[in-house]
């Protein structure tokens, strides 16, 4: 390979646990860094993603912010990878789809004994939140599903090595967990 | 031609190329899983009369799709069933179940021990395909001993059939019809504990996915460390004689 492979990532409504477990790839990351660079990413700081080979989002779209991030990274990566449940099938956060998004906020932040009464928060800063939690596949064209919560370190890596070998990533059974 | 008992065979069908030798009135699927070949089944349980629901024994014979589990063996019939048409075919199913309820793994505690899950696995399964519908489901954990979480159910009918059959309660129902159908529970109120259902009812011990869950031991074993995480659901430790079926609960 005479270049290396750019790659972007971000957490949208995630927990940053899929990430962790991409840094559980431990000593791994020093063969990683030798086939690709990243470009926007939490483990950079770079605040808008530029053209890359790679796209890795982690988390489902909760909010309108959600939305622009992953549009921003659908419109600068040749490949996209949803990691791990929550942007795969909304996971964690998609549990408040049951429910009313007026009524967990009034809830929060009005009603409840013990929390702080301040009132619903309305600062023009803050992203509005989505009615309901969405799979990213909902809103753009995803390449590959990583599933898991979070997806174990080898699975990642056996992913990501799949993929940089021009191979069709495989994971089979011990890799493949929805859990 | 009349044959001595001496000069009779055993008959047999080819499965994937392979001879399966079948008792006359045997289904497909049964023969298959005595001889230890593994076809993917969700409704089907070696202790009811086959349903013909779920649709994932699917195979082709001659050439034509039929649900292994309803189909009776014969002679010589030429059943496909790991070809990549059929398992495209099956992985689309899981993933309509997938969306159609709520199956959020990490916190149900039958993962690990699930057939859905496991066949998701077994199939290769990396995403839902298609739009959640996030159905609205709340559960009912009014029973001392069991918990009813109606968002996995996949409409198989092993609860019902057990409850009918076995334990002669009548304890569960499906109403509804098309994508509102759904599970009931057979009490005026509708809550489970207003029936005389009981943790050591065969309908308990039934539910292919996380509906009906015994209370208070979920998480006994921890995941990672269950039925499927160990086996895939084709291996014949895990599947032949149904082993998936006999450990029932969480
Ligand atoms: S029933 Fe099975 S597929 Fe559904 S959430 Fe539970 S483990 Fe996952
Ligand atoms: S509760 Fe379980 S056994 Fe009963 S119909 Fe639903 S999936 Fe089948
Ligand atoms: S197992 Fe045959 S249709 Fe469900």
């Amino acid at each position: 390979m005479d270049r290396k492979l750019k790659v972007a990532t971000t957490s949208l409504a995630g927990c940053f646990g899929c990430h962790m477990s991409f840094l559980d790839i431990d000593e791994r990351l020093l063969d990683l860094i030798q086939l690709i660079e990243f470009d926007r990413s939490p483990l950079t700081d770079i605040k808008h993603c530029g053209p890359c080979d790679l796209g890795i989002i982690e988390g489902g779209v909760c909010n309108a912010e959600n939305v622009h991030v992953l549009r921003e990274f659908r419109r600068n990566c040749k490949i996209l990878i949803a990691l791990g449940a929550c942007a795969i099938n909304g996971g964690l956060p998609a549990q408040r789809n049951q429910l009313d998004l007026r009524d967990i906020l009034e809830e929060v932040y009005q009603t409840e004994p013990g929390l702080t009464h301040g009132g619903i928060p309305n600062d023009p800063e803050l992203p509005l939140p989505l009615n309901k939690v969405h799979p990213i596949h909902e809103v753009v064209k995803i390449d590959y599903f990583l599933p898991g919560c979070p997806p174990p370190a080898d699975a990642i890596w056996k992913f990501l090595t799949d993929l940089l070998a021009g191979r069709t990533p495989h994971l089979g059974h011990g890799l493949l967990h929805y859990d | 031609m009349s044959a001595t008992p001496d000069t009779v065979t055993t008959p047999t069908f080819q499965l994937d190329g392979e001879e399966i030798p079948f008792q006359p009135g045997q289904t497909i699927i049964q023969a298959a899983l005595a001889a230890g070949k593994y076809i993917p089944h969700l409704c089907f349980h070696p202790e009811f009369k086959p349903h013909g629901s779920c649709k994932l024994c699917l195979v082709k014979i001659s050439g034509r799709p039929a649900a292994s589990c309803t189909t009776v063996a014969q002679a010589g019939l030429s059943v496909e069933s790991e070809i990549p048409e059929v398992q495209d075919k099956r992985r689309t199913l899981v993933q309509m179940l997938l969306v159609e309820g709520n199956h959020f793994c990490p916190s149900c505690e039958k993962s690990g021990n699930c057939m859905l899950q496991a066949l998701g696995y077994e199939l290769g399964v990396m995403s839902p395909h298609f739009p959640q519908i996030f159905p609205v489901r709340p559960v009912d954990a009014s029973h001392k001993e069991i918990l009813l979480d109606f968002n996995r159910c996949i409409l198989c009918e092993l609860c019902v059939r057990a409850s009918n059959e076995v334990d002669q309660k009548n304890v569960f129902a499906l109403a509804g019809r098309g994508i509102s159908k759904h599970l009931i529970v057979n009490s005026e109120s509708g809550r489970l504990a207003d029936t005389n259902f009981s943790a050591t009812d065969k309908a308990a011990q039934v539910c292919p996915v996380g509906v009906i869950l015994p209370k208070r031991v979920g998480f006994a074993i921890p995941i990672g460390k269950r039925k499927f995480d160990l086996k895939p659901i084709s291996d014949p430790g895990a599947s032949a004689g149904c082993a998936e079926h006999a450990e029932g609960g969480a």
